[in-house]
């Protein structure tokens, strides 16, 4: 049997920061994942890395997190684009909110301005008339995710690690993990697998949430931010069934990336022509200019949702060396240095720089 | 607007035509469409210079006087797929169209082999070229190197000529021992045997050389030479356009969209198909180069049966399983004796570009065992054709199977893809 200091069962954006803190703290580590590295949920956003105002635990995990993301501004795996983020208001309602969020987000630490309309459309001429400005996050960026996570794990085997991999957990056991060909790995297990934790961890509720997303082919300086409708959050943070919202990204190579949608109890991963269709008239409502555009790529993917939208960062209640970190919902990219640090503070025994009691999984089992 | 059929024909090559006629000629109401302006597909493509191929001609006209009725519908590019519906594409407009079956005639397209300098501007596919003249692209006095794999490389070499190019040689991989063998089985194919023999005349002082390929490409900014592997020596010749196929592969992506099931026991994956031409799905049939390359006889065979059972004539289609097997044989025959050499696999160097939308190199392909791994790590197969080449090149080499295709089949606007179905809420 081969002894670890820590087992990180998953390598999605979320396991492989955790896998590369452990690691780099000096733990012996085991890394498994039965598929790509950063093949899940990782692979199929966005990669958009933004703080969302609207739950301050949230916000805090964002925050933290962001400020170690600008240690991967120079990895060229890391395609790192400073596009920053601009959000739309469609009415005056919208945009009566806008200076409650600016200092929000500056009292957090980040950079945010009111934009009015004029202005708006000298920062982004292609979008529709009639919008009553917005708000400016300029320091906010996108990545390439899964070779990210790629990256990191690499680093962490660079680092003592070792990576199970084609290899899943078939058993959790007491400061035990057996996997499914039968080899048994000993030491405190990390679980970090998503949309796929009900399996080893049913008691902690999550469910899966599709999304989808579009590619178009190369139209450089047609989109210059990552341009969201302020309604995006009560799209992201409703409880609707379905639900659709304007948020678009410029691709370092002049693509752009078309989203967003939301579904819960859809478990089929077809792209869905009528939620596509739904989503594209969004888009066109706020930008027109995209109906000439060329797709070249449809796809979906599934967030790991938790029910109060806030992730599963820490033990296991109930549990011996048993550790989750999981349910990032759609902000798993923007949220996992930050998570992972956590997290190593929490196995370390010393107080995070932040307060893991918003995401203790013990909330869920109260 | 949702415009029914009895009978959708995708793909107007021979195939589709023999479909459209053989459903149309039991009263039903067909749809043929292709994504081209004209029809008769990539082999009876129309020729600025030298008209539609006469077979071509007198397939359509059939078509018009068939007692059915048949709507001939150009330029109409499929999107997506769900069930029997299909969102197409034309020029001006996005529609639905839907059917009680469906013929799959898609064809085939061709197996391009990366080699160092095969994406110099001046190198193209065998068959790519010979569309490409016979659109009017000039290739007049221009000095030409044909070669790769199969008949293909004649019918290419003759089209070059007969638009004026100077065809320095055809470079045929497969050993002359092999060649020469198919050639002595052609005369229990007679059209065959006719259809080489005039290949030979119009190819009259052009060397063919077996057992040899192109090993290099050579040109700063464009093509100037090539270097050959021939049995006799290696050979430098300077040329202006190097045309270089290793053969079809199956289109089978709107097949896999709808559910299809392929068939993988063949090299590259083709429409599983009975003996009446039916997929795996209900109402749906396949026909032609999708359920194995078989060349154009066999095309417009399984054509007519596919057509006559998806009009609910499965009698009909039965008639014609004796000749269908028959022309399948000379799959058969093809495949053996122009099987790849194990060289011309292993002609490309750890930095040639292997998928050519992502600039990609073999050496960034390393250690990876699946499409999708390597293409979220490398953006292999992430461009527009979605692996269509790269992935295909890469199955050859044994590196991985072809990861797959998402909707869009084809890159299509996003007011297409926004177009509402009628028939959802």
């Amino acid at each position: 049997m081969s002894h670890y200091d820590l087992i990180v069962v998953g390598a999605g954006i979320v396991g492989a920061s955790c896998a590369d803190e452990a690691a780099t703290a000096g733990l012996r580590v085991a890394i498994v994942e039965p598929g790509p590295i950063g093949g899940g949920a990782t692979a199929c956003g966005m990669g958009h890395l933004v703080a969302m105002d609207d739950d301050p635990a949230e916000l805090a995990l964002a925050r933290y997190s962001l400020r170690r993301w600008e240690d991967h501004v120079d990895l060229a795996e890391a395609e790192f684009s400073r596009c920053g983020t601009l959000w739309v208001a469609r009415n005056e309602t919208e945009a009566e909110g806008i200076a409650q969020r600016v200092a929000r987000l500056e009292a957090s630490g980040g950079e945010a301005e009111a934009v009015d309309a004029q202005a708006l459309y000298r920062l982004e001429p292609a979008l529709a008339p009639g919008l009553c400005g917005g708000m400016l996050v300029p320091r906010e960026a996108v990545v390439y995710p899964p070779r990210v996570a790629l990256h990191l794990v690499r680093r962490a085997l660079q680092r003592g690690a070792t990576l199970y991999a084609g290899r899943a957990v078939r058993r959790l056991g007491r400061a035990t993990v057996t996997l499914d060909d039968g080899t048994v790995l000993a030491g405190p297990a990390l679980v970090a697998t998503g949309c796929a934790l009900p399996e080893l961890l049913p008691q902690l509720p999550l469910r899966p949430r599709k999304g989808h997303l579009l590619i178009t082919e190369r139209y450089p300086g047609l989109l210059h931010h990552q341009v969201l409708e302020l309604g995006y959050a009560s799209s992201a943070h409703g409880t609707a069934g379905s639900s659709v919202a304007f948020n678009v990204q410029p691709r370092p190579t002049g693509q752009i990336l078309i989203g967003s949608s939301r579904e819960f109890d859809v478990t089929d991963p077809a792209v869905s022509g009528p939620m596509l269709q739904r989503m594209l008239q969004r888009a066109f409502d706020f930008m027109p200019a995209l109906r000439g555009l060329r797709a070249i790529r449809a796809w979906t993917g599934f967030r790991p949702a938790t029910p109060d939208g806030r992730p599963y960062l820490g033990a296991v209640p109930d549990s011996t060396d048993l550790w989750v970190a999981a349910g990032h919902e759609g902000l798993g990219v923007t949220t996992a240095l930050g998570s992972a640090r956590l997290m190593l503070d929490l196995l370390q025994g010393r107080p995070p720089a932040i307060d893991p009691a918003p995401y203790a999984p013990a909330r869920a089992l109260a | 607007m949702t415009e029914r059929y009895d009978v959708l024909v995708v793909g107007a090559g021979p195939a589709g035509l023999a479909a459209a006629r053989a459903a149309a000629s039991h009263g039903a109401r067909v749809g043929l469409l292709d994504a081209q302006a004209r029809h008769g597909g990539q082999v009876w493509r129309h020729d600025v210079l030298h008209g539609t191929p006469r077979p071509a001609r007198k397939a359509f006209d059939l078509l018009v006087r068939t007692r059915g009725h048949v709507e001939w519908l150009p330029q109409h590019q499929v999107i997506s797929a769900d069930h029997r519906t299909l969102l197409v594409e034309t020029p001006r407009a996005a529609i639905r169209l839907s059917c009680g079956s469906m013929v799959l005639a898609t064809g085939a397209r061709e197996l391009l082999l990366p080699f160092p300098g095969w994406t110099l501007p001046g190198v193209t596919g065998a068959g790519g070229i010979q569309a490409l003249a016979k659109q009017g692209w000039p290739v007049h006095g221009k000095r030409v190197v044909v070669a790769g794999s199969g008949p293909l490389l004649l019918a290419a070499a003759a089209t070059l000529r007969r638009h004026g190019a100077r065809v320095l040689g055809i470079y045929e991989q497969a050993p002359a021992a092999a060649v020469a063998a198919f050639a002595m089985q052609l005369w229990r194919w007679p059209a065959r045997a006719v259809q080489a023999a005039l290949l030979r005349a119009r190819l009259a002082g052009i060397p063919y050389r077996c057992g040899s390929f192109v090993r290099m490409a050579h040109g700063r900014d464009a093509l100037c030479g090539v270097d050959v592997d021939d049995p006799r020596g290696p050979l430098r010749i300077p040329c202006d356009l190097l045309a270089v196929g290793y053969g079809l592969v199956p289109n089978v992506e709107l097949a896999s969209m709808l559910g299809c099931a392929l068939d993988h026991t063949r090299g590259h994956p083709c429409v599983q198909v009975d003996a009446l031409l039916r997929t795996s799905v209900a109402g749906v049939y396949a026909a032609g180069e999708s359920c194995g390359i078989a060349g154009l006889a066999a095309a417009r065979i399984e054509g007519g049966m596919a057509g006559h059972a998806a009009a609910g004539f499965p009698a009909a289609a039965t008639a014609l399983l004796p000749s269908r097997q028959r022309a399948r044989r000379f799959a058969d025959l093809l495949a053996q004796h122009f099987a790849l050499d194990a060289r011309t696999r292993t002609l490309a160097g750890a930095d040639t570009i292997i998928c050519r939308c992502e600039d990609v190199t073999l050496a960034a392909l390393d250690g990876f065992t699946d499409a999708r791994a390597a293409k979220l790590a490398t953006r292999c197969g992430m461009g527009a054709c979605q692996g269509r080449i790269c992935g295909t090149a890469l199955a050859e080499l044994d590196r991985f199977p072809h990861g797959g295709i998402r909707p869009p089949l084809f890159p299509a606007r996003l007011a297409t893809l926004a177009t509402g179905d009628p028939s959802t809420p």
